[in-house]
């Protein structure tokens, strides 16, 4: 499987998902939407688990370009959009669930929470989330009361080993800690 | 593309209030056969915003689709049949999608929507 874009998830990932699955069903069966889907393997993880429909959306075209081709090497079928998530217009909650590993906005401050936004308007069902923890009780809170949600849980803390991006980073690789949730949109 | 996701997207330019639903223009469509399932089929149905997937499909030449729909045809299996070609089995590979409202053509290529905004779009 071919790998690109930025931001490479530990590959437990779609095992946890998969755990999730088990528990609550927001995958088999279902539309799924993955927001900024870079190489796919969120969306093909769902492919994989079972949902029926699943929206690959990326703005970056050569991303799209190689989540294509790595859903073919799987005989997956996912369908592709390009399009930036922050002027995504839907008509409503017409997916049942948003599954994403969100730029955390190292270099474009909120970008995590915009994604956010706009997952729980199109979800009617479950939005699954990657956030930096130390951003924890911000995420609860501004889910909560700004973002639609009906409920908000971690299921799980993850490490994410990040290669040196800047100078700054003295260590050659920084380790941190990463929040899986699993948020619940209110009914429209 | 698939008509499921056409169903989804609308026009996303700011001040735009009639976006939806975008008009298909078809350089070139394939039909490719998805495994049939109804309770999928059953499920979406009220997700789905009839009279654009009726144009969409009939822009690909499918003219099958009832005018109107109601859950009650649900009960039909040849009903079923036709709603899940034009949902999930014809895909516009190359062409635009057009906004009702401005007339922006948003390309279609391998598949692929690209509804990526100009900076004085946003
Ligand atoms: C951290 S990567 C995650 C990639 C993939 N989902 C994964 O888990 O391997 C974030 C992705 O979001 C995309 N992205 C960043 N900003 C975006 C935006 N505003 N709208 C849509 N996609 C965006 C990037 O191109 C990149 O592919």
């Amino acid at each position: 499987m071919a790998v690109g874009g930025t931001g490479t998830i530990p590959n437990r990932i779609p095992h946890r998902i998969s755990n999730a699955e088990n528990s609550f069903g927001d995958v088999s069966g279902k539309v799924v939407a993955d927001f900024g889907c870079g190489c796919g393997t969120l969306g093909l993880a769902s492919a994989l688990l079972g949902a029926e429909y699943v929206i690959g959306i990326d703005v970056d075209s050569q991303s799209l370009e190689i989540a294509s081709i790595n859903a073919e090497d799987l005989e997956l079928d996912i369908n592709l959009v390009q399009c930036d998530i922050n002027n995504l217009q839907w008509r409503g909650q017409t997916v049942d669930t948003v599954i994403m590993n969100p730029p955390f906005g190292t270099r474009k401050k909120g970008a995590d929470m915009n994604f956010l936004s706009v997952a729980l308007k199109v979800a009617s069902q479950a939005v699954y989330s990657l956030h930096k923890t130390t951003t924890r009780e911000h995420i609860k809170k501004t889910a909560l009361r700004d973002f639609n949600a009906k409920s908000a849980e971690v299921i799980c803390e993850l490490r994410f080993d990040v290669p040196q991006l800047y100078k700054f980073h003295k260590k050659k690789e920084v380790d941190i800690a990463v929040d899986l949730w699993r948020f619940v949109p209110l009914k429209e | 593309m698939r008509l499921l996701t056409h169903n989804m997207l609308s026009c996303n330019i700011k001040g735009v209030t009639n976006g939806f639903p975008l008009r298909l223009e078809v350089e070139k469509f394939v039909e490719k056969e998805v495994e049939f399932n109804s309770d999928f089929l059953k499920n979406m149905f009220v997700k789905i915003e009839w009279k654009a997937l009726v144009n969409a499909a009939r822009s690909m030449g499918y003219e099958e689709l009832p005018e109107e729909a109601d859950s009650s045809m649900l009960d039909s299996d040849e009903f079923l049949k036709k709603f899940h070609h034009a949902l999930l089995e014809l895909h516009l590979e190359e062409g635009a999608l057009i906004c009702p409202e401005t007339g922006r053509r948003f390309p279609v290529n391998k598949g692929i929507p690209n509804m990526l905004l100009h900076e004085d779009e946003v």
